[in-house]
């Protein structure tokens, strides 16, 4: 096991207790600290901050710019197009967050049983579209699904049969779900792979001897020693599903009539801040997706957590 | 901790001397729980996932082979006649006076110093969350998981509003600030550290008369090395990948990055009066993902451990 041989080697020495750990609270660590901190108040906090102000005022031809209040978060509420940006994004969290992380624990399982033939290339093969670049992956697909020289045309030429055009409005958001499980699912299926090393295996062994099944080992012992991890990956496949916005942003040039510029949240607030120069209510729009998505991250890590006590 | 009741971290970290010496100990099996017999159906059915994941790949290579009239009339997942690889990507490299030689180059830089910066940021950081205790060390932490769940676009909009202030806008510095925070490279660093530096080894310096920063150079940077080298390759794959940022930030070509610059040549056969040149969209993106792709498979031994390492505390 060359990846746990740092581990053991640091564990080699009798182990000292964490109390005793010689921490002196000096300043010291701010030296290192420090420079981390420096940048992310500028890349992270300083923009948080300025976006909440930002939300609070109205920028108008005349008269400038006036404080509003929670105005702006009132026109949200009743704009039916961020409304159906949102719903959007929660149809796709909803199906293809549960396919991409169910075949990703799959896989996972299936390498960590041992009873692959060749597990190393499954396991290096699957995680290589994480290497891919949304842009490149987004255009390959693009072509793919395209009916003019795309894998669909050839299938259609070639058994004289009309598929339906996956980029066409009824399709494009399955489409893109595709695209995205293509992305993920290795990274994922690694998250979870490495998570499954460091079950100790004793406890296989203590199943066997007790003549548990395969099925009875995985509910019993693995997806339950995992579920840090399960939660992880879930918690960031909810971020990622409400930022949704490469892929439909790229789309965009193949699909025209399909992806509208409140295609998803991001996509609409992006639309407003540079087509339609209204800052205020973009920022508004973001403010809000990000409280949306803490709370939900925030309640499956809670429900995460209650489950393992 | 002081009471020797089990504790599941050392456990697992001292499971390969156990099992090792278990092995030795037990007559051998020809099937074990640790050698189970292998499964032409499980392989064969995990093998379906294996084939989605190459096939775009794949048809990424193949259509790289052919002219734009090959493209049109050829079966996508094989090879056209005359084989164009080799004119295709002189093509790339040098339509439009060779722009996209020049994405490659502003690319490079973003991930040098973007990734580089953002690596060296994560590691420092890490490094002092796992050895010492200083004022603010808990709020720091709070707000760096809090921020973690924030999303990209309540930060975007902001930003760019605020580089659009100081005028950095339109300029490289507008792409490789923001990447210079990386949450998971942090997260990811403090773990490392905690396991993989051992406390009596700082206090050995420190008794030595080591000051603190050369002993971080001398005795701790060799020992994180799997860890930076995780960190490196996924800052490397956020900065090379990165669109959204970029997409805000620069309206030059001339400072677009990869992604940018293939999606306009897409996006070029969809203007009036635009040249249609897929084939050299699909030849830049082969050319874009290559170094990627052989970074991982090189350096795959370090960022396994790495992993490994931060799934463990999880």
């Amino acid at each position: 096991m060359t990846t746990l041989s740092y581990t053991s080697g640091t564990r080699d020495t009798p182990a000292v207790p964490a109390g005793r750990r010689a921490r002196r609270r000096q300043w010291t660590g701010w030296g290192f600290m420090g420079p981390f901190m420096a940048v992310f108040t500028l890349v992270f906090l300083a923009p948080i901050a300025y976006s909440i102000y930002l939300s609070l005022f109205r920028d108008q031809m005349v008269g400038g710019t006036t404080f509003v209040g929670l105005e702006n978060y009132e026109r949200a509420f009743s704009d039916s197009q961020f409304w159906s940006a949102l719903g959007r994004v929660s149809l796709f969290l909803a199906v293809q967050v549960p396919i991409m992380l169910f075949i990703a624990l799959l896989v996972a399982l299936a390498i960590d049983s041992g009873r692959l033939y060749g597990k190393s290339f499954f396991r290096i093969t699957i995680f290589l579209p994480y290497a891919v670049p949304a842009v490149v992956a987004t255009l390959m697909w693009g072509f793919m699904y395209g009916t003019r020289f795309g894998l669909v045309g050839n299938i259609n030429d070639a058994l004289g049969v009309a598929l339906p055009n996956p980029l066409s409005p009824d399709l494009i958001l399955a489409s893109i779900g595709n695209i995205v499980t293509w992305e993920f699912v290795g990274y994922n299926m690694l998250i979870f792979y490495a998570a499954l090393r460091v079950i100790p295996h004793e406890l296989y062994e203590a199943a066997e001897i007790d003549g548990a099944s395969q099925f009875r080992v995985i509910t019993a012992i693995k997806l339950p020693a995992i579920r840090g991890a399960l939660v992880i990956a879930t918690i960031f496949s909810i971020i990622g599903s409400f930022q949704l916005f490469n892929e439909p942003s790229i789309l965009q040039s193949l699909a025209p009539n399909a992806i509208t510029t409140y295609f998803t949240p991001n996509l609409y607030a992006f639309s407003l801040s540079f087509s339609g120069q209204q800052h205020n209510y973009a920022a508004t729009v973001a403010i809000i997706m990000g409280l949306i998505t803490m709370v939900i991250a925030y309640l499956v890590q809670i429900r995460g957590m209650r489950k393992a006590v | 901790m002081t009471t020797p009741a089990p504790n599941p971290a050392p456990a697992t970290s001292r499971r390969p001397q156990v099992t090792l010496s278990s092995a030795r100990r037990r007559p051998r099996k020809l099937h074990t729980v640790e050698r189970p017999r292998r499964s032409p159906l499980l392989t064969g059915l995990t093998g379906l996932v294996l084939v989605y994941s190459l096939v775009p790949l794949l048809w990424l290579f193949i259509n790289a082979t052919k002219t734009q009239e090959g493209l049109f009339d050829s079966f996508g997942l094989w090879f056209h006649g005359d084989v164009a690889i080799w004119d295709n990507i002189v093509d790339t490299l040098t339509y439009d006076d060779g722009i996209f030689t020049r994405w490659l180059v502003n690319t490079l830089i973003y991930v040098l110093l973007g990734a580089g910066g953002a690596t060296f940021l994560a590691v420092l950081g890490g490094y002092a969350l796992a050895t010492f205790d200083f004022p603010g060390k808990r709020a720091v932490f709070a707000i760096v998981i809090g921020a973690v769940a924030v999303p990209g676009t309540a930060l975007a909009v902001p930003t760019f509003l605020m580089f659009s202030e100081v005028g950095l806008t339109n300029t490289p510095w507008a792409v490789i600030i923001p990447s210079l925070i990386s949450p998971f490279g942090l997260y990811l660093m403090w773990v490392f550290s905690s396991e993989a530096i051992p406390s009596e080894l700082l206090e050995a310096a420190r008794v030595d008369g080591s000051g603190e920063f050369s002993t971080f150079f001398r005795v701790s940077l060799p020992l994180l090395a799997p860890g930076i080298v995780t960190v490196l390759l996924f800052t490397m794959v956020a900065t090379w990948n990165n669109y959204f940022l970029p997409l805000i930030m620069l309206r030059n070509p001339d400072w677009y990055p990869l992604t940018l610059g293939l999606n306009a040549w897409n996006s070029q056969a969809s203007t009036a009066g635009g040249e249609a040149i897929f084939n050299l969209v699909i030849t830049g993106s082969l050319l874009t993902i290559v170094p990627l792709i052989v970074a991982f498979l090189l350096l795959q031994r370090y960022w396994q451990s790495g992993l490994a390492a931060g799934s463990v505390k999880q």
